[in-house]
């Protein structure tokens, strides 16, 4: 359904180019979740954005190809791109808070797409989005409430009803649940589960939160400094990590169970700007050796779906 | 009407009606209490017989107390009673009320003229950041804002006088007065277009640069690439999203920029001699007209105060998280 | 790091403070050396009066017949003087009434703010000209006029700073290790406050020399001494502008446009260097 081939987006800064995306493949198959995870700075956003195309004027796609249903975007004019945004592809925003309009009501907004696209006439379209809202569990009374009367939990399912208005066959879905409550966060994570398996619809959950993802994803992939790290069946890369970044990541989940002191993994994420050559995470691994300095990201294949883009396994085996 | 909104609106009316009380005491200082005041003045106005002096000091108090004065003063500054121009002998409102007319027949439009087009020119500018057209927006208006009115105006006033046929000076042409109301309209207009556009230039680079800085802040906002993700083309990003949200700082910005338009105002109308409280004003100094410069300065002050009474309620009317504040 | 010199060492990469620089020094230069670079006394009669512009007279000749040139770059040192000084008096008297009330909050909060609010909606232009009127305009009156009505927006400013700087942890630490009001108010928030006081400082000279020149011209001000203002002030009373004596009143004008946008060109140079969000024009 979706897919990435060597991507490689460029953000032009004071102190030179960085590589927020840095050759980075995927594959997504419809209807199903996909968990991108990482730390902040990963470049998982940066990826999530360039998909829809609307990076920011300093960010650019260098090279590489995303086919969306068999269409190549990177190829196609603005204009038809705009064509895309809201119906085809449609985003939910990290941090719902800000991702409204101030000014315009619930209805109005989450309406928009309809207008815009369908050139729906304004009656109609409120009408669709109280239908939506309702999907989303959400009643009428808010409708003509604006943003700021919101709660934080109620604010992110307009941002969700507002992306599934267009009926888009992909969704990609920034943090969607932080800054949320632990319960509010399960009941948006099971209504992203209820819009796979309802409506087909194929998500990409962006978040630094591994376990929410876990929960939700059918496959997933762990970015660390703008290249993925291991990707591949969201169980199998949970019970059966081999990054040790995923590892590490894994270890530094807090277990309401145990009174284990967690460990984090110990450095800083890595700077983008002129990084090194070989392996991203050399400076925090625990099982560097001297050949990772050259490491050229040929993943090893596991079992299946399962890669890893690591020395420590062996490229090209089964 | 919500509590909160009543409350709001009881808390501003209060504070308008305090700013009211302090200018008036405030103007009783400035005119009893400073060296040069009008009151020994008006014994010494060759202007004045001895009878209308009499009856000034009797109806203002000033073989009183102090603090009497002030209750008098307190009392007519109210009732709009600010006595009798030592120049023109008639009551001071009776000059200053006509001229107040005169200033909205230029200020108005001219204020309406520079927020729109500021509003307009400011937002292109922002969205076309660091292009040709912004600089060249960004410069006008940073030219303008930077500008003595009475320099532009003057300016003006030597351009106008070489192209030819454009009045310069006034509100009307001499014996205008007793054509036909057609006829003293376009007189009017004709006087008003060098004054029109010099408060408009002048008023407009400020409002550009404002619109345009609180545009960029607006466009770096989540919701705008929320838009763009809607698919929502450039214009109406810019229009239906960026815009409204840019406003709001233009509008509260038009609520304490009074005072720039008055300096605005005041100035043009000296430069081209146009009749309002500007231009009264002036010839008080000159004439050291001191009650007309005093009920021109309450005058002014009051006018501010209450533009920017309302000017509150048409913000808070505009962007609905005040209304609940 | 001292903000200072943080300013000067980020200085050389703002295109906008360099040329804001640029256009004050030179100005100051021209009112230093006013008598050097000036062919006439500026008050003595070289000529005969109304000379067009001429390489005699580059700026043409007055009413008396005095050089207009000599004027105009003697009329360089007033706008000067009384931009920085009544300035100064502003941002002190802003700094002081935005740290005080920023620091103290409660009632004398309440009152310094309600007498702030006061003179943010009274427009000060027309209180100027009256006050300048009634007690008359000489120099120091225009700059203690022009600077004690100048003062609330940098204490607006400063007072919204100090109200998060005291918020911060050192604030906190130096509050219970027993600091004194005083001490903790001007060792430790004074300093952070700076960089904005800086930017508001620059903003108050180029609005001084606004209203200085505003003042002069309609006879409220000091009319004797030569300034741009006085010579527009002499222009206008002599009407020169609709009698075809155009080159009178174009060069004070153009001056006071250049200063003015030099120190609005430093004060934005003072806001992108300490706060490069905000990074504009």
């Amino acid at each position: 359904m979706l897919e990435i081939r060597d991507l490689v987006v460029k953000y032009k800064t004071s102190k030179g180019s960085v590589s927020a995306v840095d050759r980075i493949s995927l594959e997504i198959d419809k209807g199903t979740i996909f968990g991108l995870v990482g730390e902040s700075g990963s470049g998982k956003t940066t990826l999530g954005l360039s998909i829809l195309r609307i990076l920011s004027p300093n960010a650019s796609i260098e090279s590489g190809d995303i086919l969306v249903s068999g269409t190549n975007i990177t190829r196609l004019k603005e204009r038809e791109m705009r064509n895309w945004r809201g119906k085809k592809i449609a985003m939910v925003f990290q941090g719902a808070m800000s991702s409204l309009n101030p000014l315009m009501t619930v209805e109005e907004q989450v309406a928009e797409p309809l207008i815009i696209h369908e050139n729906m006439e304004r009656s109609l379209a409120k009408r669709k989005a109280r239908d939506n809202l309702a999907n989303v569990g959400l009643g009428e009374n808010i409708l003509k409430r604006y943003p700021h009367e919101l709660s934080g939990g109620m604010k992110q399912r307009v941002v969700i009803a507002m992306a599934i208005i267009g009926h888009p066959e992909l969704l990609i879905a920034d943090e969607p649940t932080t800054a949320l409550d632990v319960v509010t966060q399960h009941r948006i994570m099971k209504l992203f589960k209820a819009l796979r398996d309802e409506y087909g619809i194929t998500i990409i959950m962006i978040s630094h939160d591994l376990p929410i993802v876990a929960e939700v994803a059918n496959s997933m992939a762990i970015m660390y400094g703008g290249k993925i790290s291991e990707v591949g069946n969201a169980r199998e890369v949970v019970t059966k990590s081999k990054h040790p970044y995923t590892q590490g990541l894994i270890k530094s989940i807090p277990n309401p169970k145990s009174s284990e002191v967690i460990r984090g993994i110990p450095g800083e994420p890595v700077s983008l700007v002129n990084p090194s050559p070989g392996c991203r995470f050399y400076d925090r691994c625990s099982f560097r050796r001297d050949i990772c300095k050259t490491y050229d990201y040929n993943p090893a294949v596991l079992d299946g779906q399962h890669k890893v883009y690591c020395n420590l396994y062996e490229a090209g085996k089964q | 009407m919500s509590l909160s909104n009543l409350s709001y609106i009881l808390r501003r009316t209060v504070s308008a009606v305090l700013t009211i009380f302090a200018i008036i005491i405030l103007n009783f200082i400035l005119f009893r209490l400073l060296p040069g005041d009008p009151i020994t003045l008006l014994y010494r106005s060759p202007a004045l017989t001895q009878h209308q002096i009499n009856l000034l000091t009797e109806e203002f108090g000033l073989n009183q107390p102090l603090w009497i004065q002030f209750v008098i003063f307190f009392k007519n500054s109210l009732m709009g009673n600010f006595g009798i121009s030592f120049f023109y002998k008639q009551p001071v409102t009776s000059i200053i009320i006509p001229a107040i007319k005169n200033s909205l027949i230029l200020l108005i439009p001219a204020n309406l003229m520079a927020i729109l087009l500021g509003m307009f020119t400011g937002a292109i500018s922002a969205w076309h950041r660091g292009k040709k057209i912004d600089s060249t927006i960004l410069g006008t208006s940073l030219a303008l804002y930077a500008m003595p009115t009475f320099w532009l105006g003057s300016m003006l006033i030597v351009v106008a006088l070489h192209v030819g046929n454009i009045p310069v000076e006034g509100m009307y042409s001499i014996g205008v007065l007793n054509q036909s109301a057609i006829i003293r309209f376009w007189d009017l207009l004709g006087h008003l277009a060098l004054p029109l556009i010099t408060l408009t230039l002048v008023l407009y680079g400020e409002f550009t640069i404002v619109m345009r800085n609180s545009l960029l802040d607006v466009l770096s906002e989540d919701f705008i690439l929320t838009a763009k993700a809607k698919g929502a083309t450039d214009s109406r990003i810019l229009w239906r999203h960026a815009f409204p949200n840019g406003l709001l700082p233009l509008v509260s910005l038009i609520a304490i920029s009074f005072g720039l338009v008055i300096g605005g105002v005041i100035f043009t109308e000296i430069v081209f001699s146009w009749p309002g409280i500007g231009f009264v004003t002036y010839t008080a100094i000159f004439m050291r007209d001191y009650p007309v410069l005093q009920g021109a300065f309450f005058l002014i002050t009051i006018t501010v105060v209450l533009a920017n009474y309302f000017a509150d309620f048409v913000y808070s009317y505009i962007d609905p998280r005040i209304r609940y504040r | 790091m001292n903000p200072l010199m943080n300013y000067l060492g980020q200085l050389r990469k703002s295109k906008i403070g360099l040329v804001g620089w640029g256009i004050i020094l030179t100005f100051v230069f021209i009112a230093i050396f006013a008598p050097l670079i000036s062919p006439y006394n500026p008050n003595a009669i070289s000529g005969a009066y109304y000379q067009h512009p001429s390489m005699l007279h580059l700026f043409g000749t007055n009413q008396e017949g005095q050089d207009l040139f000599s004027q105009n770059m003697y009329g360089t040192r007033i706008p000067l003087i009384v931009g920085t000084t009544a300035a100064l008096v502003a941002v002190v008297l802003g700094l002081l009434v935005g740290l005080f009330s920023g620091y103290f909050g409660g009632v004398p909060d309440e009152i310094l703010m309600r007498i702030t609010d006061f003179f943010l909606v009274v427009p000060a232009i027309v209180l100027m000209i009256v006050i300048s009127a009634l007690i008359g305009g000489t120099l120091t009156n225009v700059i203690l006029i022009i600077g004690g009505l100048s003062w609330p927006m940098t204490a607006r400013v400063v007072r919204s700073m100090v109200l998060s700087i005291k918020e911060w942890p050192f604030v906190e630490v130096a509050k219970s290790s027993n600091g004194s009001s005083l001490y903790i108010m001007f060792k430790h928030i004074l300093p952070n406050v700076m960089p904005v006081v800086f930017a508001n400082a620059a903003l108050s000279v180029a609005n001084a020399i606004f209203t200085q020149a505003a003042l002069v011209f309609i006879g409220v001000g000091d009319v004797t001494d030569l300034s741009w203002g006085n010579i527009m002030h002499f222009a206008y009373i002599n009407g020169t502008i609709t009698t075809g004596i155009w080159w009178y009143m174009i060069p004070p004008g153009i001056f006071i446009v250049l200063l003015t946008v030099g120190f609005i060109f430093l004060s934005t140079s003072f806001e992108t260097i300490f706060n490069p969000r905000t990074r504009r024009i």
